[in-house]
């Protein structure tokens, strides 16, 4: 059998392979390249970044849920200055197709971002963060406004030439009409979901178990959820979606792009295994290999509802 | 650093609750370092889904050992394992307790499980003048595993004296002089907070290490900042700590 070709495109972005690691869970790629070999993956996306440095949320920021985790980081990053200082440099040698991802808590910051960033060569793509469920500017309640997240899209699309790829919030009822918002402003593909909101009390101090009182969810415990937000928009628009949501294997990958996703962003799973990009990647060349398959990308949208 | 499957070749009940759980790997393990920690995957099937960390409490040759406390599910879990089976490692994080300051008496200060990371760090600075204080709940729960020169404090006063460990720091600094002094402790935020308030006015070095919930343990979830005094932004408890002078840090 010839080999399998595992590349996949993501509206104007063509990507080796259709494993991405997600935003947040790869900080800026040098802890975690001591596991994997981040020029293999498709792509990595960068933790948010913004106009100005994050301190991010007091502790305690983290707790386990059943089959996921809660989390209110709050956006903790250097700010765009020095991620171009110091942290590019080190990105730049990865030799990997690097998505950078914005947070902003105005559309003219998400704007002055991604200017910034425009001019750096190393950075394939810009991923527009308006669902963070952690932060109470420029997060969730921002991202819910259908128009808000319509203005974005087109006041960024005019700095960028590069793919433009917005991360939706799960957090509402009619996703696709998102979707199609971003389609019609410009943009390039939709990541679906970012996390759902959540929360964890102990029982005996009856306090909330993260400071924040509510984070967001991720991991396994959400995957239905994301598949079923995956195939809704996949219904409605004719837009790229990455998938994302609780894929920890190569099966999970595979059911996200039979219902709709051209790729798949991994997030909670490099946490506990940052390994699995390579391993999930293996398991995707074994499955193409047992069902004839030779393209990878004929699977995105292969799903059969009756 | 490394992911690596572990061989299993003890699990043992050394007090109530409390383990010890000996691994082992093909390849020798070194350049570990007292204090530092490893994430381990307690199931495979991702229930629980967070690896969990735990302080090396031993290293021989190509054996490492790792003291806990059953507390939830991934240490009920853990509990369980048994000889010959499987578990995966991540490691070795954190950074480590500084043995080389220029000290004669070394006082270890565990609460609880604490007491965890203390027999390999005990093992390696045979001639110093050395004190063990361990503060447990009751007499059931303490044991001296590793240990050596153990001063017991309880709460309910079965075992050692009624109350706690700085109950006994204070009896035993009276006579020590302090420059001569270090001392490192380990164990919960409440017992921290007390020794920074009866060390502020002493002049005496002290690192302790922390504990917090984490998902990665290597610095890429951000989910374990403290702060720090000298430090505008967070310090993370996994990859600048777990062993911060107690000084800098604010409980």
């Amino acid at each position: 059998m010839n080999e399998i070709d595992l590349s996949v495109n993501v509206g104007p972005l063509k990507l080796k392979n259709p494993i991405m690691l997600a935003s947040g869970t790869v900080g800026y790629g040098n802890e975690i390249s001591e596991f994997i070999d981040l020029s293999k993956v498709g792509a990595i996306i960068t933790k948010s970044i913004s106009l100005k440095p994050r301190k991010g949320n007091p502790p305690q920021r983290i707790t386990e849920t059943p089959s996921g985790m809660l989390n209110a980081i709050g956006l903790t990053n250097v700010g765009v200055e020095e991620f171009i200082k110091t942290k590019i440099p080190f990105l730049e040698k990865l030799n990997s197709t690097l998505i950078c991802n914005i947070a902003a808590s105005s559309i003219e910051e998400y704007v002055e971002c991604v200017e910034i960033l425009n001019s750096q060569e190393s950075i394939k793509g810009f991923e527009i963060n308006v669902s963070c469920p952690n932060v109470r500017e420029g997060g969730l309640i921002f991202g819910n406004d259908i128009n808000n997240v319509g203005k974005i899209t087109e006041k960024v699309r005019a700095k960028t030439s590069k793919p433009l790829i917005i991360k939706l919030s799960p957090n509402t009822s009619n996703i696709f009409e998102f979707a199609k918002v971003v389609k019609k402003e410009g943009g390039d593909a939709v990541s679906a979901i970012n996390t759902l909101v959540g929360t964890s009390f102990n029982i005996y101090t009856r306090k909330p178990k993260i400071k924040n009182i509510t984070g967001g969810l991720s991991g396994p415990a959400i995957k239905p959820v994301a598949l079923a937000k995956v195939l809704e928009i996949s219904r409605n628009v004719d837009i790229p979606i990455i998938g994302i949501g609780g894929i920890m294997d190569w099966k999970d990958a595979i059911e996200f792009m039979i219902v709709g996703a051209s790729a798949v962003q991994l997030g909670t799973v490099n946490f506990i295994n940052p390994k699995a990009g390579i391993e999930i990647m293996d398991g995707l060349i074994n499955y193409c290999k047992q069902t004839s398959t030779n393209k990878i990308s004929d699977l995105i949208s292969s799903r059969i509802l009756e | 650093m490394f992911i690596e499957d572990f061989k299993i070749n003890s699990n043992i009940k050394i007090a109530e609750n409390t383990f010890v759980i000996g691994v082992e790997s093909n390849q020798k393990v070194d350049d570990l370092k007292p204090g530092q920690f490893f994430n381990i995957q307690v199931s495979e099937n991702y229930f629980p889904l967070l690896r969990r960390p735990f302080s090396i409490s031993d290293v021989q040759e190509n054996k490492i050992f790792f003291m806990y406390k059953i507390v939830g599910e991934g240490t009920q879990i853990l509990s369980k394992k048994k000889v010959g089976e499987k578990i995966n490692l991540l490691g070795p994080l954190g950074n480590s307790f500084n043995l080389q300051d220029n000290f004669e008496n070394l006082i270890l200060i565990g609460g609880g499980i604490g007491i965890a990371p203390f027999p390999f760090m005990i093992k390696q600075i045979c001639d110093k003048n050395l004190k063990v204080l361990y503060g447990v709940k009751s007499k059931n729960e303490a044991h001296n595993f590793g240990l050596k020169n153990v001063i017991y404090s309880s709460e309910d006063g079965k075992i050692g004296i009624k109350g706690n460990v700085i109950d006994l720091l204070d009896e035993e600094l009276k006579n020590l002089e302090f420059e001569k002094t270090k001392i490192f402790a380990c164990g919960p935020n409440a017992m921290f907070r007390a020794l920074q308030k009866y060390l502020s006015d002493k002049n005496i070095l002290c690192e302790v290490s922390m504990e917090s919930a984490m998902a990665c343990g290597f610095g890429i979830c951000q989910g374990c900042p403290t702060e720090h005094k000298n430090s505008d932004s967070y310090k993370l408890i996994c990859k600048d700590g777990p062993i911060f002078n107690i000084r800098d840090i604010v409980i």
